[in-house]
């Protein structure tokens, strides 16, 4: 159990008001393209506007006639030092300009380097370059057949094809199916989505030729791996590279790879011994950089007349683009998505996935979940509805039928995974209380009476977060461990550092609440800084949910090692021994007489000041944490919408969001972060994909077509939650982020698919706009 | 490159004079002109609303205006919201009620919502999310958002 700290200390549980707030509110925070150096200059991408084509010739001397032009990089010129290609964090590597042809829409083709922006972009509207049509393959049931161009001419084999993965025993899944009484089936697409951080992706490379030394500012929220990847790739001495993660304005998965883009600004100041901008525009940001999802997926379910399921049988064609360019660093090529079996008890499972390359832009990032769970929680939360429909059975009922029992914990799942700990029904009775559910099932008979369309989804997901045990996951080698490091100052302040980079998560104010909690030293007195590989100890950065259950367990760790120092300090200052001294948030006391005792604040300034003799002067420590296994939160959601009948559209009326993260830090960042994730799943479900037109023109290139719901769309979010500590964290927290937008989606097509199912419709795919619900009541010839 | 233009501006109560190209957005002139680096840029087609500054008082997108619009009028930034270092009432409500999170989108959200107060002081939930529809954020989903406006709104009551 955790000892509950004072709000002035601010430890655990305590919904501290966000440090970092005061200079984002005042318009003084410091993001990327807030940098301004002197002698700065900008660079701007050329681009393909062929989603495949043979490329015979760039002709850029009226480009570098025009007054300010400094420079103009190609992919023969990068050829020469080596650098016209680049690794991608999965085992495939991706052009950094094209050279011999290009492979997607939006592909980088050239970069102009000029004394300002503007200059830059009309540099780059006079260079021109020659391009000669290639078939385009853009439906990836097509990339294998024998007539499909072949795209990728660099690689060996000559083929579409990536990879063949699978999990599981395939004959004894096949056994089940064959004689199960029941079985469900569902062909769902998870279209391609974008994560569309607010801020676009950019930097600032600066090379001093004078040191040597480069310093790049970059949206990164992985600068550490950044630093090496550069290092490894280019050739520079990794103790002359500094990555600067300045503050980011969101990344959701998307700020995880290296991109072209920065690769370019890097040469160019090499090349100029200049700093070199490069900011992005929204549209580059959304045709070029990590999409996510574009999973075809196929999910059977074998299962009992009563509903008890048996087997699980998975099929997926996972579409990457032009390059594979996943940024994910589990050793499996789909990561994680052998959590499909979810919340539920099946005895076999098995599952396999396919990868091949298209011509789109290079991918599959892990947007806002950890590696493809999001894929997996819809798939298998879409595909209990499609069984309870099969069955005539409640979906409420089919999964509480089958969900992993309490005491069956830590579960090892059909496909591999040890769960460590969860309690589902507790949390999805919860979720059945608040909404009103049997209530809110005899409304929707009346209204099925009366003609009205209304729906209840129902989502139980099941999540694997906090990469990662060093057995399952690494980026080129490095363990996915993560670090801190704390300075307790003579004034009993102090300073903690991590590996991670917070894009908005909070961290300057929730891992000084860790500090706080093992420390007792007051929240206001810590300061928290990541992002500088110059300061910062080595981490593998912030996605997949993994800050908290690993870098998070670091703080604490380091701050026990601050604590056990502090123990002999106290035990010097008090003349007792160790093993006579108790702790309490903020200070030692002598066992049974509470009165001696010294604050942590006394302990520290002792430190530097009168230390016994033997012991090292000053308070830090360092850790760098390896956890045993990943995290499981969950959690049930459910939603309750209306379908206008005029105009299809769907309208949330009620959305109750119940998790489970363990114990909780902060309850106000927790909270503020699943009204977040759930509004991006309402997107995802009802008006995001970005779609490719028959010859590869992007079709949900900006705002304009990818759209980002605004305040009016979007509803009022009702969260509660339930709480089983993890057990192997030693602060019982699981992380939480992602739960929203890998569990939400499924309950927003539940929700349209049952408001639906008397009209036999069993399947919707997303993204669900009005359309495609008027389509249907057309069809069926009830819209109004 | 075009015959540069004189531009007399007045932002945040302070004038300023400069030659600039006719082709300067008011973004770029107010972020790389005027160093004033807390109005951001987030798309190209008007959509996002993290560019948002008050013009004579109105709320616009600044990167679709040309910065020699704006010449003889005067401009409201969110480096002028707070006054002598006190937080303004909605600069405290986005703090209070976790009405931020990566903080991008957040100064262009202040200022739409510091003319919708301006105009509507008692606004309801539903007038603050068509107030400020025209700003998007990709990491609250508003509802904080619409109790810091509240909490602003009781406050200036």
């Amino acid at each position: 159990m955790l000892q509950k700290t004072s709000p002035e200390i601010g430890g655990m549980g305590h919904s501290v008001k966000r440090k970092e707030d005061l200079r984002f509110i005042q318009g003084k925070g410091t993001y990327v393209d807030d940098v301004s150096l002197p002698g700065m200059v900008y660079g701007h991408m050329v681009r393909s506007p062929y989603a495949h084509a043979r490329l015979t010739g760039i002709r850029s001397e009226e480009a570098k006639k025009l007054p300010g032009v400094l420079a103009v990089i190609t992919g023969e010129d990068l050829a020469k030092a080596g650098l016209s290609w680049m690794p991608t964090l999965f085992h495939d590597k991706q052009m950094v300009l094209a050279t011999g042809k290009v492979l997607f829409q939006s592909q980088e083709v050239a970069f102009v380097v000029a004394e300002d922006r503007y200059t830059a972009a009309d540099a780059a509207e006079l260079i021109e370059v020659d391009y000669e049509d290639l078939p385009v393959l853009v439906d990836p049931h097509r990339a294998l057949d024998a007539d499909a161009p072949i795209l990728r001419e660099d690689r060996e084999e000559k083929t579409n094809h990536i990879f063949h993965w699978e999990v599981g025993d395939r004959q004894a899944t096949d056994g089940v199916f064959q004689t199960a009484p029941v079985k469900a089936e569902l062909n769902a697409f998870f279209p391609r989505c974008h994560p569309a951080p607010l801020e676009t992706c950019g930097c600032v490379a600066d090379y001093n030729p004078a040191t040597t030394k480069l310093t790049v500012w970059e949206t990164s929220q992985a600068p550490h791996a950044h630093r090496t990847l550069f290092a490894l790739v280019a050739g520079l001495p990794e103790q002359n590279i500094r990555i600067i993660a300045p503050d980011i304005g969101g990344g959701f998965g998307n700020k995880v790879p290296i991109y072209p883009g920065y690769v370019c600004a890097v040469v160019a100041s090499l090349q100029l011994g200049r700093p070199v901008k490069w900011i992005e525009s929204r549209s580059e940001n959304l045709q070029s950089t990590g999409f996510a999802r574009d999973y075809h997926m196929k999910a059977e379910i074998a299962a009992d007349r009563d509903g008890k399921v048996k087997a699980l049988r998975v099929k997926t064609l996972a579409d990457h683009g032009a390059f594979n360019a996943a940024a994910q660093p589990s050793k499996f090529p789909a990561g994680l998505f052998s959590i499909c079996t979810g919340s539920y008890d099946f005895s076999e499972a098995f599952c396999e996935v396919d990868g091949v390359y298209t011509n789109k832009a290079p991918g599959g990032i892990a947007y806002r979940c950890s590696f493809r769970v999001t894929e997996a929680a819809y798939l298998i939360e879409r595909a209990m509805d499609v069984l309870a429909q099969e069955l005539k059975m409640d979906p409420v009922e089919l999964r509480l039928k089958n969900f992993v029992p309490p005491d069956k914990f830590p579960y090892l799942c059909p496909l591999g995974w040890s769960y460590d700990s969860g309690d589902y029904k507790a949390a999805m009775e919860l979720a059945l209380e608040k909404i009103g559910y049997s209530e809110l099932r005899k409304e929707q008979e009346e209204k099925r009476r009366k003609g009205e369309l209304m729906g209840i989804g129902i989502s139980s997901f099941t999540e694997i977060v906090g990469a990662g045990p060093s057995h399952t996951f690494d980026i080129c080698g490095i363990k996915m461990f993560d670090s801190c490091e704390i300075r307790v100052h003579p004034t009993g302040k102090a300073i903690a550092r991590m590996g991670t980079k917070a894009q908005g998560q909070g961290h300057e104010t929730t891992f000084a609440q860790i500090v706080a909690q093992e420390l007792g030293i007051p929240v206001a007195d810590i300061t928290v800084e990541e992002g500088d590989t110059d300061t910062a100890p080595y981490g593998l950065g912030t996605y997949a949910s993994r800050s908290t259950p690993v870098a998070g367990t670091a703080t604490a760790m380091a701050s026990r090692k601050i604590r056990d120092k502090a123990r002999k300090l106290a035990a010097h200052l008090l003349e007792a021994s160790e093993e006579d001294l108790e702790w309490e948030p903020g200070k030692f006391f002598v066992k049974g007489a509470p009165s001696k005792s010294k604050t942590i604040q006394e302990i520290a300034f002792a430190a530097y000041t009168n230390f016994p003799a033997g012991l090292e002067a000053g308070l830090e420590a360092v850790h760098y944490y390896d956890p045993p296994n990943l995290t499981f939160p969950f959690g049930t959601y459910i939603c309750v919408l209306d379908i206008d009948k005029g105009t299809g559209e769907p309208k949330v009326r009620r959305f109750v969001a119940v998790d489970d993260c363990g114990n909780i830090i902060n309850p106000m960042v927790v909270e503020g972060q699943i009204h977040g994730g759930l509004t991006e799943g309402l997107a995802i479900a009802f008006m995001q994909e970005i779609a490719y037109d028959e010859s590869g023109n992007v079709q949900g290139g900006t705002f304009m077509d990818y759209l980002i719901p605004t305040a009016v769309e979007t509803p009022n979010w009702e969260t509660d939650k339930t709480c089983t500590p993890s057990p192997h964290h030693p602060l019982g927290a699981k992380g939480v982020g992602e739960s929203p937008n890998v569990g939400s989606p499924a309950a927003f097509v539940n929700a349209v698919v049952d408001a639906l199912s008397h009209l036999g419709v069993k399947h919707i795919d997303m993204p669900i706009a009005p359309w495609k619900i008027w389509k249907i009541l057309k069809e069926k010839g009830i819209s109004e | 490159m075009a015959t540069k233009k004189f531009v007399r501006v007045k932002v945040n109560g302070r004038d300023h004079e400069a030659e600039i190209e006719p082709r300067l957005l008011l973004v770029h002139f107010i972020r790389e002109v005027l160093a004033l680096t807390g109005t951001h840029v987030g798309c190209d087609t008007t959509n996002c609303g993290a560019c948002t500054v008050l013009l004579d008082g109105r709320p616009v997108k600044s990167c679709t205006v040309f910065a020699v619009q704006a010449d003889g009028r005067e401009i409201r930034t969110i480096e002028g919201v707070a006054n002598n270092g006190k937080l303004h009432p909605l600069q405290e409500g986005f703090k209070e009620e976790h009405g931020l999170q990566c903080g991008f989108c957040t100064p262009g959200m202040i200022m739409s919502a510091c003319a919708l107060l301006e105009k509507n002081p008692h606004p309801s939930e539903q007038e603050i999310r068509w107030g400020i529809s025209g700003n998007l954020c990709r990491c609250t989903g508003y509802q904080n958002i619409v109790k810091a406006v509240q909490y602003a709104a009781n406050k200036m009551a």
